[in-house]
């Protein structure tokens, strides 16, 4: 909020109001403009509304925008589209969208009352490249702070999805409490009834954004957030498990937290066993490291080792499909009742190589080895499978899959990576005494290793060549940041072009 | 079935005098066309005017009642081409499409009527798809006035002057035998406000009593020696006729005080626009009365100089406000000045921007600009010396995406999409041509799949230069809406007539889908009136096609992309075409939606489908995400700190497609994907038997967890709003 609100309340004769709504399509915008169109003339106002259908039902980015001002019996002239610096309200459907409004300057700190829902709708852009790529909304938070003169920032979406309705309903409910049009809340719900269409649910999620406009966002009890995942099991070992945390509390201060968190992990993954081994390679990760580096390292390896670690292969998979965890969560994520039944298909599509990677560590590399094996393993295997894990069939076969752990150090895929992680660590350690940040660096680089099947391979491929860049960095006084930049270049697009130009860029100069 | 339906508001066309309108500008149109008596109304769907073909379709009952009869043509230029009723017989036509794309293509016919000249009333509504909102290239339709000799109306954008003008049209064009064009801009389709109506008017002629006694003229063909006729009756008849009516029944209007030294001249539909500048700049009240004169031009062809010379008298300025490029009217004005040898300035694309929309702040800095010259002591002294500081605003180009429109959740279109990318990933790039429709939004990220547009119905045409043949063949896209459209014989015919070895893949949703779901000659949906049903691959084997594959359930991402590289790859001689088949999901949902929630609510069996993600299985990687776009398959941060990038999630706007799962089997993505299915009302033998084997499952899962350590649940999710800072900001991004 810059200044005090101006009250319209009493708007002269005389004076136009102006109101632009800015949505991504499929919002319900036309809704929402409707309901301000009929609130205005029911209050004596004339009116005008003007909207761009086609782009609106697609989910391109699209203006609502109105005009009123007391009827006298004359024509106003009203404008058909907003102008930069003389929006009065604004009303903007989504983050971006709030940024948006202020990048065409329809928001300005002389007049405008922007209200806004800060959740996102991610545009293309933002989530196909294999990093993250979601835009800054706290830049557009603190933009929307200099460049509104009134702002109404909360989660619009979740207040309307909270009571069963959609964003047109909430968005609404907070203009009315915003105060910003000189109409009594009454009048502003008897808009709503006059549309007649899911009344009851629109008029809560009104009364949501009202409240949330009229007495900020904190204004409804929200239910406190569950804490972290827990380790859970029988009580013997449980014990055991303590005892391994009682380790965690001799690591440093700072590690500690992330130490313990990647602990749960490996534990989760495999057993207790494993996770003594998690801790016994972050502690040769911590003997070359020091206090004075405030343990950056050790704390960086206590996150990757632990994913490297607990690695994405068949038998996680099939254990975490099969949990009675899962089955819980999806219940309600899907809003099933008691009385539905829930039916829950699996898409899932092996190749040689997870077969291989199965079989016991020296079969496994034989068969890999050969082309004419993995292409007979393709064969028997390699084809899309869809499996009703409600059913008993699938359900069973997953099952006794991810009860496999007993089995899986022994795996051929686990073999493979061990060596992958050993040789990692090697190349980070020996990088710590030469180059502390580079080693840091060196270590984050594992963040590149997901996905799975080709999307992996080419993960690993990636990997390998950032890794390979660090000789090329060595000595370097900037080799660290250099480091950092191949990984986000790497992170921009799934064929690795940005990191080909990256890698080039970096070749060029030593 | 049309995206909107009309129904409700129609009945507002049923109201007679001294009644008051409120309501949409398009159904404000439709009402004049039948207090004018109108005999016969027709058209082809397109923004913005997709609406006006929606309401006529819907009126088709009153319509009926009155004696109209409402012909959906297959394209603008058959739309044109049925005002030829008008040439002959005194009945009042009106066609409307898109301009400029719809009116090229109505160009031909256009050229025609206008040569013949008609007798009754000939009106075309052009709904001018420029500036903002507009899907296609910046043109005008103005320069087929000024070639064909038509006449333009640019009404004032708010009803009373839009209804004025249907009627002036019909008017005008009776009173010089010459077609008429109104344009409506695209915010004035939709513009809302009131007009006093009056009683609709059957036509005094109908089109089944003028059936019944045929006429006909060969003077009125277009052939020589009456075509040479034809030319100077134009120029010597009709133009004059028209600028008689014009001057007469002041069509154009005159506003502002008398004696200024200075004046606009502008567009009717640029009015409100230049009216919020004066009123912003102190010289223009809230109901337009201004303090500058303006001559509004609610004709902007032909212009008429004895209007224009009596306005200019006295004064030293004017400024023109056109809209659009080239500047024809600023040009036409100039010549008149120049042949009068005025001395006054003329100003009009040099205060303001050549090309572009004029929005209010162009406006604002083009009536500033002009009255800085023209009669700086009227301006404001804020403008005329600015002092005071506004606080400077972040700059947030470089953190908002942009968001062109794309595929809508469910789209059939989009698994056609991730077959040919996976094809592209097997077999390399291809070079592809797209159409116009929805499926013209393959060629943005993240498929890129489709190069060039050239036309509706002329995606394979665009290949053309392509059917030699070659290592490779050319693909192209083309849509059901642009098959009917003009493909089956521009596209599809030559290609067989040329023996073109390329392959067309035609995207088969059902409907003209993307200007709003009205239907086709191949459309499923059952008609009273129109005649459907009639399949695509019918007419692929009428003009010679052999090698036809048909895919009804584009959902199948792998047959979608096994049909493709068999097309790619065969050895068949000839063109190759795939249609591809599946209803347009929001006709879809907008049929099945409220079926299904009828029968949940009546205890019938309903299964409801949506796709979920395992948090705890995806990797965020994204590869999903670059086969799909979809608005539902979005992203997630996780509250785990072990994790950096966030994650796949579908929301609960999920319709169910199955392309996810379709993509992460055919492209051996990963296993997060799971499609939840929820049985409503299940029945009892299966509520019985979903117990015993969820007891069966739940021993198992107790069994095995009570041996061993485990998570207590995968993981939480934060805050869904995204709104944690990227760990790297983009480029520039903080100033």
């Amino acid at each position: 909020m810059n200044m005090a609100v101006k009250p319209k309340a009493d708007t002269a004769v005389g004076e136009i109001l102006k109101l632009a709504i800015m949505a991504v399509g499929g919002q319900g915008g036309g809704v929402l403009t409707s309901w301000i169109e009929t609130l205005a003339r029911s209050q004596g106002y004339d009116a005008q509304a003007t909207s761009v259908a086609g782009v609106s039902q697609r989910t391109g980015a699209t203006i609502y925008y109105l005009e009123m001002t007391p009827s006298t019996g004359q024509q106003p002239v009203f404008a058909l589209a907003p102008s930069g610096g003389d929006v009065d309200v604004l009303i903007a459907a989504e983050m971006m969208e709030v940024g948006r409004s202020i990048m065409r300057g329809f928001v300005t700190p002389d007049k405008t009352t922007l209200i806004g829902s800060t959740h996102r709708q991610l545009a293309v852009s933002e989530k196909s490249i294999p990093g993250d790529g979601i835009a800054d909304a706290d830049e557009v938070r603190a933009a929307a702070e200099v460049a509104a003169q009134r702002l109404i920032l909360a989660d619009m979406d979740r207040l309307a999805v909270e009571q069963g309705s959609v964003i047109s309903a909430s968005l609404f409910g907070a203009l009315a409490g915003s105060g910003a049009l000189p109409f009594t809340r009454a009048a502003f719900e008897d808009a709503i009834r006059a549309g007649g269409k899911g009344v009851e649910a629109s008029l809560r999620a009104f009364d949501a954004g009202f409240k949330t406009a009229d007495q900020g966002p904190n204004a409804l009890a929200r239910a406190p957030v569950a804490d972290g995942p827990k380790i859970i099991g029988p009580k013997a070992k449980m014990r055991d498990w303590a005892a391994l945390l009682e380790q965690v509390k001799a690591l440093p201060e700072p590690v500690q937290m992330m130490a313990e968190t990647g602990l749960r992990k490996v534990v989760d993954f495999q057993d207790v066993a494993y996770g003594a081994g998690y801790l016994a390679a972050v502690s040769r990760v911590q003997s070359a490291d020091s206090a004075s580096q405030d343990w950056l390292l050790t704390n960086e390896a206590a996150k990757y080792i632990a994913n490297a670690m607990a690695y994405d292969d068949v038998i996680k998979v099939a254990d975490l499909k099969t949990r009675a965890s899962r089955h819980a969560r999806i219940r309600q994520e899907m809003g099933a009742g008691d009385d539905q039944l829930i039916q829950l298909t699996e898409f899932f599509h092996p190749r040689a190589e997870e077969i291989a990677g199965l079989m016991p560590a020296k079969m496994g590399a034989k068969w890999e080895a050969s082309e004419r094996r993995m292409a007979r393993l393709d064969r028997w295997f390699g084809k899309g499978r869809r499996l009703r894990t409600d059913s008993l069939r699938a359900f069973l076969m997953l099952h006794v899959l991810g009860g496999l752990k007993g089995y899986r150090l022994r795996t051929r895929r686990h073999s493979v990576e061990v060596a992958h992680c050993e040789k990692w660590m090697q190349a980070c350690l020996e990088m710590a005494a030469q180059d502390y940040a580079l080693a840091v660096e060196l270590v984050r680089n594992r963040r590149l290793i997901k996905g799975y099947s080709d999307t992996h391979a080419r993960g690993l491929s990636k990997f390998d060549r950032v890794m390979a860049a660090a000789h090329l960095l060595e000595g370097r006084e900037d080799a660290a940041q250099w480091m950092a930049r191949l990984r986000e270049a790497a992170l921009q697009d799934p064929a690795g072009k940005a990191l080909e130009g990256a890698i080039a860029t970096v070749e060029s100069f030593v | 079935m049309a995206e909107r339906s009309f129904k409700a508001e129609v009945e507002h066309l049923r109201k007679g005098d001294g009644d008051v309108f409120t309501g949409e500008g398009i159904l404000a149109i439709t009402k004049a066309l039948l207090e004018n008596g109108v005999g016969y109304v027709g058209g082809y769907q397109g923004a913005p005017i997709s609406h006006l073909m929606d309401v006529l379709s819907d009126a088709e009952e009153l319509m009926g009642e009155l004696g109209v009869r409402f012909e959906a043509n297959a394209s603008e230029a058959a739309a044109a081409a049925m005002l030829a009723a008008s040439v002959h017989y005194p009945i009042r036509g009106a066609v409307t499409f898109k301009g400029p794309v719809g009116v090229n293509v109505a160009s031909d016919a256009l050229a025609n009527l206008c040569s013949s000249g008609v007798t009754g009333g000939a009106l075309i509504i052009v709904g001018e798809d420029y500036g903002e909102g507009s899907s296609i290239m910046q043109e005008r339709s103005h320069g087929f006035a000024m070639k064909s000799q038509f006449w333009m109306l640019d009404p004032r954008p708010n009803l009373p002057s839009i209804t004025k003008a249907v009627k002036d049209g019909f008017e005008l064009s009776e009173a010089s035998n010459t077609p008429v064009m109104l344009m409506v801009r695209i915010r004035s389709c939709h513009v809302t406000g009131s007009f006093e109506t009056s009683d609709n008017v059957p036509p005094p002629l109908t089109m089944k009593q003028a059936i019944a006694a045929p006429q006909s003229d060969f003077q009125r063909v277009v052939l020589p020696p009456w075509s040479y006729v034809h030319e100077q009756q134009k120029v010597k008849e009709r133009w004059p006729a028209a600028e008689k009516f014009i001057v007469e029944n002041n069509l154009n209007e005159v506003m502002g005080p008398q004696g200024a030294k200075m004046g606009i001249v502008l567009q009717g539909g640029m009015y409100n626009g230049v009216i919020r500048a004066l009123q912003r700049l102190g010289l223009a009240d809230v109901f337009g009365k201004t303090d500058v004169p303006l001559y509004v031009l609610n004709v902007t062809y032909p212009l008429v100089r004895e209007e224009f010379d009596a306005f200019c008298d006295g004064k030293d300025h004017i400024l023109v406000v056109e809209e659009g490029q080239p500047e024809h009217i600023e040009q036409h004005l100039g010549s008149f000045l120049y042949k009068a040898g005025a001395k006054l300035k003329l100003y009009g694309k040099d205060v303001l921007p050549m090309a572009g929309e004029y929005t209010g702040q162009v406006m604002l800095d083009g009536m500033t600009a002009f009255l800085k010259k023209a009669a700086p002591d009227m301006l404001p002294g804020q403008v005329r010396a600015p002092n005071r500081d506004t606080p400077a605003i972040p700059d947030l180009s470089k953190v908002v995406p942009i968001r062109p429109p794309g595929f809508c959740t469910g789209c059939p279109e989009r698994p056609i999409f991730a077959g040919m990318k996976l094809v592209e990933e097997e077999l390399g790039k291809h070079q592809i041509t797209g159409d116009i429709g929805c499926h013209l939004f393959g060629s943005l990220p993240p498929f890129e799949i489709g190069g060039a547009t050239m036309g509706y119905g002329l995606g394979p045409a665009a290949n053309g230069a392509f059917d030699g043949g070659g290592e490779r063949r050319a693909i192209s896209m083309l849509g059901d809406g642009g098959f009917w459209h003009n493909g089956l014989s521009s596209s599809i015919g030559n290609m067989v007539y040329n023996k073109s070895d390329n392959v067309v893949v035609i995207v088969d949703n059902y409907y003209s889908a993307a200007t709003g779901g009205q239907d086709l000659l191949s459309s499923r949906a059952q008609s009273d009136t129109k005649n459907t049903g009639n399949p695509i691959q019918d007419a692929l084997k009428g003009v010679g096609v052999k090698w036809i594959r048909t895919i009804d359930h584009t959902y199948d991402v792998a047959k979608v992309r096994d049909t493709v590289r068999e097309a790619l790859t065969t050895d068949f001689k000839g063109p190759k075409v795939i249609v591809a088949s599946s209803e347009c999901m929001l006709n879809k949902q907008r049929r099945e939606k409220p079926l299904r929630a009828k029968a949940i609510k009546e205890g019938r069996r309903v299964d409801v489908p949506r796709f979920g993600v395992d948090a705890d299985i995806c990797t965020g990687d994204h590869a999903c995400i670059r086969l799909s776009g979809c608005p539902s398959l979005s992203l997630k941060r996780l509250d785990d700190p072990l994790r950096d990038d966030p994650i796949a999630h579908i929301d609960q706007t999920c319709v169910g497609c199955g392309n996810c799962g379709e993509v992460a089997d055919a492209a051996v993505l990963c296993p997060s994907f799971y499609r939840a299915d929820v049985v409503h009302n299940p029945g009892g033998l299966e509520r019985w038997w979903a117990g015993k084997r969820a007891g069966i499952i739940g021993w198992l899962q107790k069994r095995r967890d009570d041996n061993r350590l485990r998570l207590s649940d995968a993981i939480t999710v934060a805050a869904p709003e995204g709104a944690r800072a990227a760990p790297l900001p983009p480029m520039g991004a903080l100033k």
